[in-house]
């Protein structure tokens, strides 16, 4: 029976099945941060218990990891704390850890790739949801718990039940100024972020062909704001190439043999999906997020939602509490909005394809006095190629903070966030309340409308410029 | 973990759609170590104002919620953030069933693992049950695991959904990790016969 690349890599990864409980799942590579940890290991020292997998275990540190001068103590003394138990666990466990002072520390989902660590066919874990992120190469890659951290550093399985299949069909050619992000914004504005629950999306058709491997990660990356725990797309000769000669990719006759393999991943003819939906690339404009959940997206040409044109109360509720939070008026635009911050970084769109689009609308120019724009790259990896570049001279010329790499103010628990009040145009992917600092307000877009905005200090449509 | 066992207890309504797990407990307070000392930080951003007082308009500080074990959200709670810290906060309070008509993936995952009953219910019993506590706020309903049944105040017996391998687990108390321990042998075999994709350095 045909079969979909979703049940291909189920398939393939079942250890144990028992009548009446869940499969038993084995992954292939799982990674760790400093925030989610801790209480895992603890569990493992309570029962006296091993890292099963040392050689399918890479630690890192992104979250609380400031991101100033690397070579300072650590001002904050329970980020610190945190930082340093990570180092302990690693030390105590036997893995490897790419930590604070590490040259390939980065972003877990951005390091994960790089190395060659992610690739096509594997199951991917990692206590965060963005871990879909790893699914741009073919692979089954999901966000766990710190209970199940623990599971998979003890057995390195899972207990799962299998998704079901959703196929998300992009096809078409995105025009100028329209980017990967704004195909994933598009899609959880049309299904909302509970559209995907239960699901595992396969990205298809010609617009995400057409992507890069640091797009697909775009857009992979935010399949949990979709509710859908994975999101991936097919291996092609584009992943083999991104992957070949990286540090833990296979060589050789290996490699060789690899490709054979991953050949056989793509989705057979006439396999079905549980369910499926359609996006337009040649329609799609520059989008941007208005509200207080990433579903709360729209293109940015339009005018804000009215919510008495909504007829459920919670949903109604739910809407004119967000344009509260959020200072804004239903039917008025967004366009021409002031802006306080740019933030360009996080799992999201910190790549350096993701710098290098920045950096190219910001040369020459100046960003507007009133805006501060941090530029965070994903990881030491992605810095290094940014400085070959000459990227950080051009982001310093125009006005612009670039700094060390981490998560930074995508989740705000580093000291880099925003005050009460004050208006965010982010590359990140969730905008909740108080995501980017207690009071914060965030608007979710691409990098090219988050250097627009910066150089005109109100949100702006990226094509004026271009 | 000890056995989920049938109770009785008042509804603390939240009527928010998409409740996500940086409302539950914001992330600045993650950089914890512990598991322990997270039911103070429960809804910290809309409990307490910028002076760390609490807000008087907030349900979880009216005396009503003081001793409640159900909470009543929105559609598709707990999504977002994979971040265990969520049911830790909310079991912590005193939380041990969560009443919506969905659940977010990873968040019923983390959920069952402490404890904390995921309930979901049809929109038309969503909407007695908000009707119900609107207009008698000390309105009960009753949880019966073993049955799958939730009784409204109005004395209506609902039959809710859950996997029986959870169901047992949470009857019986067992942990997970336990029950994959005792797998080891087919780890063994599936690890023979399945060399690490990873080139190791």
């Amino acid at each position: 029976m045909p079969r979909t690349i979703i049940e291909k890599l189920w398939d393939s990864h079942v250890v144990h099945q028992q009548p009446g409980a869940p499969s038993l799942l084995f992954i292939d590579l799982h990674l760790v941060h400093e925030v989610t940890s801790p209480q895992a290991f603890d569990e493992l020292r309570e029962r006296g218990l091993k890292v099963r997998r040392p050689d399918l275990t890479i630690a890192t540190a992104d979250h609380s990891i400031p991101t100033t001068d690397r070579s300072l103590p650590i001002v904050d003394p329970i980020a610190a704390k945190q930082l340093a138990q990570l180092e302990t666990n690693c030390s105590e466990f036997g893995l490897r850890c790419l930590g604070i002072h590490s040259d390939r520390q980065g972003i877990v989902h951005v390091i994960g790739p790089e190395l060659g660590l992610t690739q096509p066919g594997m199951t991917v874990t990692c206590g965060d949801s963005h871990t879909a992120t790893h699914g741009a190469f073919g692979a089954l890659a999901f966000g766990i718990g710190t209970s199940e951290v623990g599971h998979v550093l003890a057995t390195q399985c899972l207990l799962q039940r299998p998704s079901k299949t959703f196929q998300v069909k992009v096809d078409g050619t995105l025009k100028n100024g329209v980017t990967a992000k704004d195909i994933i914004l598009a899609l959880i504005a049309k299904i909302g972020v509970g559209g995907g629950t239960g699901s595992v999306f396969e990205y298809t058709g010609s617009a995400i062909r057409s992507l890069g491997m640091e797009e697909r990660m775009t857009v992979c990356n935010m399949s949990i704001e979709g509710g859908a725990r994975a999101g991936l797309v097919a291996p092609d000769d584009a992943t083999y190439q991104y992957l070949a000669g990286r540090p833990h990719a296979p060589q050789g006759s290996a490699w060789d043999a690899a490709i054979a393999r991953w050949k056989q991943l793509p989705t057979d003819e006439g396999a079905a999906y549980d369910r499926s939906v359609s996006i337009d690339a040649d329609a799609l404009e520059p989008m941007i997020t208005y509200g207080t959940n990433p579903g709360m997206g729209m293109p940015i040409t339009s005018a804000l939602p009215e919510p008495a044109a909504v007829a459920d109360p919670i949903a109604r509720d739910s809407i004119a509490k967000a344009l509260k939070y959020m200072g804004l008026e239903g039917g008025k635009p967004l366009l021409g909005h002031p802006v306080d911050v740019v933030f360009i970084g996080s799992c999201t769109n910190s790549r350096i394809s993701d710098l290098r689009t920045a950096a190219g609308l910001l040369k020459g120019r100046k960003v507007n006095p009133k805006v501060r724009v941090m530029v965070v790259p994903g990881s030491q990896e992605v810095k290094r190629l940014a400085i070959a570049e000459g990227l950080p001279e051009i982001f310093r010329a125009a006005g612009c903070d670039w700094r060390e790499p981490g998560c930074s103010m995508c989740i705000a628990m580093n000291g880099d966030q925003l005050a009460p009040g004050q208006y965010s145009v982010s590359t990140s992917n969730r905008n909740f309340e108080g995501r980017q600092g207690k009071g914060g307000r965030t608007f979710l877009a691409s990098p090219l409308t988050a250097a627009a905005s910066a150089l005109t200090g109100v949100v702006t449509d990226v094509r004026t410029l271009l | 973990m000890k056995p989920f066992t049938n109770f009785e207890s008042r509804l603390v309504p939240l009527p928010i759609n998409n409740i996500d797990t940086d409302q539950i407990i914001p992330a600045r307070f993650l950089k914890t170590t512990s598991k322990l000392g997270l039911d103070r930080q429960l809804f910290n951003d809309w409990r307490y104002d910028a002076e760390g007082n609490p807000n008087p308009d907030f349900i979880l500080n009216q005396p009503r919620a003081q001793g409640a074990q159900v909470l009543l959200a929105g559609d598709n709670f707990g999504c977002g953030s994979s971040r265990e810290h969520a049911p830790w906060a909310l079991t912590q309070f005193g939380f041990r069933a969560v009443i919506s008509t969905s659940f977010a993936d990873i968040f019923k995952q983390n959920s069952l693992k402490n404890s904390l009953l995921p309930i979901a219910v049809p929109a038309d019993v969503h909407e007695e049950l908000f009707a119900a506590v609107a207009a008698h706020p000390a309105a009960t309903v009753k949880v019966d695991l073993a049955r799958q049944t939730l009784t409204t105040p109005s004395g209506r017996e609902v039959v809710f959904p859950i996997d029986s391998f959870s169901k047992h687990c949470l009857l019986k108390g067992v942990d997970e990790l336990g029950y994959i321990l005792n797998q080891e042998p087919a780890i063994a075999a599936y690890e023979a016969a399945h060399p690490a994709p990873i080139r190791t350095l």
